[in-house]
């Protein structure tokens, strides 16, 4: 007996912000899960169980969120399960509702990932205390610009390739309505001029701190046939993690996330990712990260990623289009954020995703990633129902 | 809006606890990092099954934040436990029972055949009954610092005016469980710990749970692979998990409704049981429990001394999972319930069904 098939016929998010002071935590939820359900139209009865995940309890002072939202959540006297992977947790969370239809445990779940930013300062937040790491490495800016520099030096990219993937993903963003950063005067010399944070990361081209959340319902095959707008399939899942620190690592291109695409691909019946998958959502917070994960996804050979960007072909009209939705440098509620990847993937292969939709998009990949560069999730979701 | 009734549920996999070790659960731990309060316990379940960190297919853990005091504190485990090459690996910000559940659902997909599962928590950095006031709702509760054993004393003044109990009754079950902690060399208080004075009335501090810290790993197995492992394979006949509201005022705080819920699905009612293994932190919250399981006085509740015995926050519910295995495992039970908490007063509760093959 194989695994049951898995659909997503509800996805719903809130309008993501910096601050969203006119709802508590709650009621930020409870907004994503309701246009969830709406898309779906199915009530909070038809739940079998409810998944929630986000980065630390620390972002908003809340230990275990879960037990608090149960109520707004309508999971009362249903299975509640909290997910954390740190950044890469949005992905992972949907991947364990998922793996509850999969295993026939339960028929319809309903899936949600969030962060009120608003409610604390996560840049000090993901600044850890000595002992745990090393000093002056301000947030997550301060971890990951060493790798973009040993990136561009392994690769010789020019320097000019992370300006234009904020310049594309600031402008899909102004076809998203939902999408945190609408800089409608945006030109690629303003991203080129903004302040330089972590050399050679610049203020335009890092993620905002924004307040929202993300839901999913997921069902199994007898659910998505009564489902009013045509399901997302998923055809591949996988999660993989590596230690933060050791001698072996490669932070330029970590073996778990390799391994984790290679996985995802097996399972979808993919040989030729580059020319079988139509549209990528992936987790980008930085923009030179766009390059670097199209090689550690199998996009691009090694040191080719960076030729991919600059030759226009992740462009919402490119041939691979990548993070149409304005991706995480747009919108980030950090917990959430991963969780946004994977529901753009699918509203893509449905049709539903308006303005920034790729035409005939029929198989899309959502990537997150967390900690340093140590946790992996992504799923493959696709138009038709899976073969196998 | 009334949840739909839960049918009893046949997991499409057979799948078993084969390996559980823990810590000696300590007050404090100063001189112990979590990594290096975890490690000897990972090495333990891996050793019992020969099992090697490349052969397993699935990894969970579960873990709080809020313990370590320090944000992504679980990511540091996983150098521990040798990610390397890249595991299939997940974390739950719960109790590790909620860890083997995750993990369970994973093996009844088919895409793993064997888990490994831990948990960790270490209550001595902190004063643990202030940072439990942190999982209360932020707007309106937390900010009033209402502690867990607070919390634990209004749900006992209720049993109590309900008639349901009294104190010389809870002093019998904490006294029952320091009983059974002397043979259990894991257990951080036993019997020579009296019942003391009022801790918030009318808990003693006998009702009340030890502060410590602790880890707990567990493996599991499907099928086949869990006869290889293990000469007597617990198997997880049902395993199902509830919530309720998170407001005290909203909740008859005398019953367990989500237990109860969650033992019809687990199938705890089809035929009886030997053994329990309650997270009851509270000696109170043990009359609730019984209440929820129907468990009448021929079972053996707690043969570990329970969570009056040893509480470490995060592993506890584990350890009832483990607990009950490794009675299984030795022949000591052939039909036990293990259960798990969550939350203030019982807000959440995982039940598990184990069984061993008829020997």
């Amino acid at each position: 007996m194989g695994k049951e098939p898995v659909a997503v016929v509800g996805i719903g998010q809130t309008k993501h912000v910096a601050a969203r002071r006119d709802v508590s935590i709650a009621g930020l939820v409870r907004e994503a899960a309701q246009r969830a359900l709406a898309d779906a139209e199915l009530t909070w009865v038809d739940i079998d169980a409810v998944v929630i995940g986000k980065a630390p309890d620390f972002f908003e002072g809340v230990m275990m969120p879960e037990l608090y939202l149960a109520d707004a959540l309508g999971a009362v006297g249903k299975p509640m399960l909290r997910v954390h992977t740190a950044g890469s947790v949005g992905g992972s969370t949907a991947l364990v509702a998922a793996n509850l239809v999969a295993g026939r445990v339960h028929g319809t779940v309903l899936t949600l990932a969030f962060e009120k930013q608003s409610e604390s300062n996560a840049m000090w937040g993901l600044s850890l205390p000595i002992p745990f790491q090393q000093p002056l490495l301000a947030g997550a800016g301060g971890f990951f610009a060493p790798h973009v520099r040993a990136y561009m030096r392994r690769t010789g990219a020019p320097d000019s390739v992370g300006s234009l993937v904020a310049y594309k993903d600031r402008r899909n963003a102004l076809k998203n309505p939902y999408a945190h950063l609408h800089e409608r005067d945006i030109t690629l010399e303003k991203v080129q001029a903004s302040p330089m944070l972590w050399d050679p990361i610049r203020y335009s081209e890092t993620c905002p701190s924004s307040d929202g959340a993300c839901a999913m319902v997921l069902t199994d095959r007898a659910g998505a046939a009564r489902a009013p707008r045509p399901p997302a399939w998923m055809h591949g899942g996988a999660m993989r993690s590596e230690p933060t620190l050791f001698a072996g690592k490669d932070f330029v291109s970590p073996q778990a996330g390799k391994d984790c695409a290679a996985d995802v691909y097996r399972q979808a019946g993919i040989a030729d990712p580059r020319r079988e998958i139509d549209a990528v959502e992936m987790y980008v917070p930085f923009s030179w990260y766009e390059p670097m994960w199209l090689e550690n996804l199998g996009f691009a050979a090694e040191g080719e990623g960076w030729k991919l960007t600059e030759s226009g072909v992740t462009e919402l009209e490119g041939d691979l289009p990548v993070n149409m939705s304005g991706g995480v440098l747009s919108t980030n509620p950090i917990g959430a954020s991963g969780m946004i990847r994977f529901a753009e993937a699918a509203l893509q292969v449905r049709g539903q995703a308006g303005e920034h939709q790729v035409e005939g998009a029929r198989r899309a990949l959502g990537h997150a990633y967390g900690g340093g560069s140590q946790f992996f999730s992504m799923w493959l979701v696709g138009a038709e129902p899976p073969t196998t | 809006m009334a949840p739909r009734k839960p049918s009893v549920m046949r997991p499409a996999r057979e799948v078993a606890i084969v390996a559980f070790g823990q810590t000696r659960h300590q007050r404090s731990t100063d001189e112990l990092s979590e990594v290096e309060m975890l490690m000897p316990v990972l090495h333990e379940v891996l050793a019992a099954t020969g099992l090697k960190t490349s052969d397993i297919g699935f990894t969970c853990s579960g873990s709080s934040d809020y313990l370590a005091g320090r944000a992504f504190s679980f990511t540091m485990a996983l150098d521990g436990v040798g990610a390397w090459p890249p595991i299939s690996e997940s974390h739950v910000e719960m109790d590790g029972a909620w860890a083997l559940y995750e993990a369970w659902t994973k093996l009844q997909t088919g895409e793993a055949d064997t888990a490994l599962v831990y948990s960790y928590g270490k209550s001595s950095p902190g004063s643990v009954r202030d940072v439990l006031t942190r999982q209360l709702d932020p707007y309106y509760v937390a900010p009033l610092w209402p502690d867990a054993v607070a919390l634990a004393a209004l749900q006992a003044q209720a049993l109590i005016d309900a008639g349901d109990t009294d104190e010389p009754a809870l002093a019998g079950i904490a006294t029952r469980s320091r009983a059974s902690a002397d043979a259990n060399p894991h257990a951080q208080r036993g019997s020579s710990a009296g019942q003391g004075d009022y801790a918030v009335r009318p808990l003693r501090r006998g009702d009340c749970p030890p502060v410590g810290d602790g880890a707990a790993a567990v493996i599991l197995a499907a099928g086949d692979r869990a006869r290889d492992l293990c000469e007597r394979p617990a198997w997880i006949r049902g395993i199902d998990h509830r919530i309720e509201a998170h407001a005290l005022g909203v909740r008859d705080l005398t019953e367990s409704p989500s237990t109860r819920l969650a033992a019809e699905r687990a199938g705890v009612f089809e035929r009886p049981v030997d053994t329990a293994e309650l997270h009851a932190p509270f000696t109170s919250q043990e009359v609730v429990l019984r209440k929820a399981l129907a468990l009448g006085d021929d079972v053996e509740v707690n043969p570990s001394g329970g969570a009056l015995a040893a509480n470490p926050v995060m592993a506890a519910g584990l350890i009832r999972l483990g607990e009950t295995a490794a009675r299984i495992h030795r022949g000591a039970s052939d039909r036990a319930v293990a259960h798990a908490t969550s939350g203030p007063c019982l807000q959440q509760n995982l039940v598990a069904v184990l069984e061993g093959d008829a020997s």
